[in-house]
């Protein structure tokens, strides 16, 4: 594996083999000195076309841990404006002798693109609306730490699914791992072409979060951006949480034992209640420390190789 | 060389069988079962087929502005080795051809790289901005006689300044070209068809509909105007629906649909590669049987190439932010050839009638779409249909290389075009 663009360049032995080692890069964090000398005299550039410090930190730090140079690059602002291609921007980027790149860009199918234009691996850390690979992997790490193998299990995913990174990952991840999955949105926010997908890819879609609620072992809420709310998308705010907000009563209905998550930042009182979010089923501050593992992981794999 | 005659031995005229042609003075001088002429330069023609030379409504040249991406001159080359005489050449460049000044400069040009007669178009509203007329009657009366108007790269979208302009054009027998786009429904950042792939690929989607919408307004009000609308680069079976239905209703529409249209589809941009970044964009096979079926029964009237060369740096950006268009001027017959003469839809006659008499008839070109026939102006390009070639985006008259043919094989090599009995292209070379 040279890149990691999308969830689908993973099968499932993969993913199980990146996940176990995220275990045990996890088990670092407890330490008192945190660093391995895996990728030591690798060097590191993380890409960020947009701001997006969480992400950002999260490679870093997984680079540091892992004894890489590390450097942050903000290309932000559009390339065009600038009068500079993405070709370039890559490709001088790239002449600095690096071995990983990993790229943030509000654009679809950057990192696909420079990918084929360096040499260097490339790691999607979220490209527009398309993928989020390495999210998907932590929430899968973080699902299966509560709830154990994700074969079979129920995970329904509500929340602004056409403009979100986060859910085309998951959606390709979480049925590599053979879970169900089903995707809940109003009309508005469900993804083009969403029918045929959907039965292409054998997962389902409702506009009724009460319908699938009780059945779901993992719910993932998802965030609706503010600039959405006035875009005719849907009607008000009070609308939405009352038709796909995981509210206090829908709290109470979810099955026994199931979870929640959220990949984050939240809108505390739309998508989700405050109750919800940090009630003892919520998995979102553990997703957020798992990050740190997962990229490790993907990092000594792509980088440290067979060699390590 | 414009002295020259040519004699040209056994074309197969028009694929009606084989014949003789005497090009003299700028004029088809004898067709038939000719002998040797001594002065002539002789073509042998055997297993070529002649047709009239072929008229494009729909290129973009760049020049003014954008004379990194193409100019005059090398699209005239692209349009003579593609087989053309006549190009339209599209009025958003830098400036806008909105003026009569603007349009003689752009004839005269054209003029002076004397490979194709470069018509310009004239804009419909001033700087593309779609709020006011442009000097719509003054580009008519310039040396340029402009009578095809179009905004394309924008929609006229706003329905009133749409059925004015209708309405003044036809003081002087003019046509509005439309690029059918309604801009709520498929906006700025819409760069793809809207669909499945778009939603897998995370594009935002321009759905056909945006397409439709504009193409019934239109056709209704060309009605109530008793005007002519000209539908560019129609990309929707829905499109060709609301077509051939104005058409019954002796609606004056006509519509153009591209090469890349009639070949090429939304899937082949899961990699994300800019070249195939168009607008309208690749829809999917349906649409593309649609447009086929279209062409070949007369709703759709013409095969407009839509070329829009643009500089390497222009499309080497992320998907969403690359420019949209592909280069179609040396393609196109040999796109027409694969899908609509192998395949049986069309035969030689109806592909003169798709690229050069219909397209010559819709621009008011007096000089072009002639039947090949004595005394006529000598306009007409010379086919190879039996050879294939694999597509070099190297190989190319263009300044530009985006090129969506590379790397495929096609069906047909254009062998020799002549403008007004002058080779402009002689066995694959322009004769510049």
């Amino acid at each position: 594996m040279k890149h990691l663009l999308s969830a689908a360049d993973l099968d499932k032995d993969q993913v199980l083999e990146l996940l176990a080692t995220a275990e045990q890069m996890h088990e670092l964090q407890d330490r008192e000195v945190k660093k391995l000398p895996t990728l030591r005299g690798r060097t590191l550039v993380n890409l960020f076309f947009e701001d997006s410090t969480r992400t950002r930190s999260s490679f870093e730090l997984a680079g540091k841990w892992l004894s890489a140079d590390v450097v942050n690059v903000s290309a932000k602002g559009s390339s065009v404006s600038k009068g500079e291609s993405l070709r370039d921007t890559a490709q001088t980027v790239a002449a600095m002798g690096i071995d990983g790149l990993v790229i943030r860009h509000p654009a679809s199918g950057a990192p696909h693109q420079v990918a084929q234009w360096v040499d260097a691996s490339v790691v999607n850390a979220g490209d527009g609306t398309h993928e989020h690979p390495t999210q998907a992997l932590l929430d899968a790490y973080t699902m299966r730490r509560q709830i154990g193998d994700l074969a079979g299990a129920h995970v329904v995913i509500v929340g602004d699914l056409t403009h979100s990174r986060v859910v085309r990952s998951n959606l390709i991840l979480l049925q590599t791992l053979g879970a169900r999955v089903t995707l809940v949105a109003p009309p508005t926010l469900m993804p083009s072409g969403v029918q045929s997908w959907s039965d292409t890819d054998g997962f389902a879609t409702t506009y009724d979060f009460d319908e699938v609620l009780p059945t779901a072992d993992v719910v993932m809420m998802l965030r609706v951006q503010k600039e959405r709310m006035s875009g005719g998308f849907f009607p008000t705010p009070r609308e939405y949480t009352v038709g796909y907000g995981l509210t206090r009563d829908r709290l109470q209905r979810m099955a026994k034992d199931a979870v929640i998550c959220h990949p984050g930042p939240m809108n505390r009182g739309l998508e989700i209640t405050a109750d919800a979010a940090d009630s003892a089923r919520s998995l979102i501050l553990g997703q957020v420390s798992s990050g740190v593992a997962v990229r490790m992981s993907v990092l000594y794999h792509l980088l440290g190789g067979a060699n390590v | 060389m414009s002295d020259r005659t040519y004699l040209i031995k056994g074309a197969d005229l028009l694929g009606t069988g084989r014949t003789d042609l005497l090009l003299e003075d700028g004029r088809i001088a004898a067709v038939g079962k000719l002998g040797d002429a001594a002065q002539a330069a002789m073509i042998e023609a055997d297993g070529l087929v002649a047709l009239p030379g072929l008229v494009d409504l729909h290129t973009h040249l760049r020049e003014p502005g954008r004379e990194d991406a193409e100019t005059i001159s090398s699209g005239s080359a692209a349009a003579a080795a593609g087989g053309f005489t006549a190009v339209l050449a599209m009025a958003n460049t830098q400036p806008v051809t909105d003026t009569a000044e603007a349009a003689e400069r752009i004839l005269d040009l054209g003029r002076a790289a004397a490979l194709v007669d470069v018509q310009p178009i004239g804009a419909v509203t001033k700087s593309l901005a779609g709020e006011e007329l442009a000097e719509l009657g003054l580009m008519a009366r310039s040396r340029a006689n402009v009578r095809v108007f179009s905004d394309d790269g924008r929609c006229v979208h706003d329905a009133r300044i749409m059925r004015r302009a209708l309405e003044y054009v036809k003081a002087f027998g003019g046509v509005i070209s439309q690029h059918a786009q309604e801009p709520q429904l498929a906006g700025g950042s819409a760069c793809c068809h809207e669909g499945e792939l778009s939603g897998r690929l995370g594009l935002p989607g321009w759905p056909g509909v945006a397409e439709e919408v504009i193409v019934a307004r239109d056709v209704m009000l060309a009605r109530h105007t008793g005007s002519r609308v000209h539908v560019a680069h129609v990309s929707t079976a829905g499109s060709v629906e609301v077509v051939r239905w104005a058409k019954s209703q002796g609606i004056a529409v006509t519509a153009e649909v591209t090469p890349h249209h009639l070949l090429l589809t939304t899937d082949l941009l899961s990699g994300y590669d800019p070249v195939f970044k168009v607008n309208p964009p690749l829809r999917p096979q349906e649409d593309v049987d649609a447009l086929r079926a279209a062409l070949a029964d007369g709703t759709i009237d013409a095969v407009a190439t839509d070329h829009a060369p643009h500089a390497r740096h222009d499309k080497e950006h992320a998907f969403a932010e690359a420019a949209f268009g592909m280069l179609g001027l040396e393609q196109c017959l040999q796109v027409v050839t694969t899908t609509m003469v192998q395949t049986g839809r069309m035969t030689w006659a109806d592909v003169a009638a798709a690229l050069s008499t219909r397209p010559a008839r819709i621009a008011g070109l007096a000089g072009h779409g002639r039947p090949l026939a004595v005394d006529e102006p000598a306009n007409l390009v010379l086919i190879d249909p039996s050879a294939t070639g694999t597509i070099d985006a190297d190989a190319s008259q263009s300044l530009s290389r985006n090129n969506p043919w590379h790397g495929r094989t096609l069906q047909g090599r254009v062998h020799s075009t002549f403008l007004r009995g002058r080779a402009t292209l002689l066995d694959g070379e322009v004769q510049k």
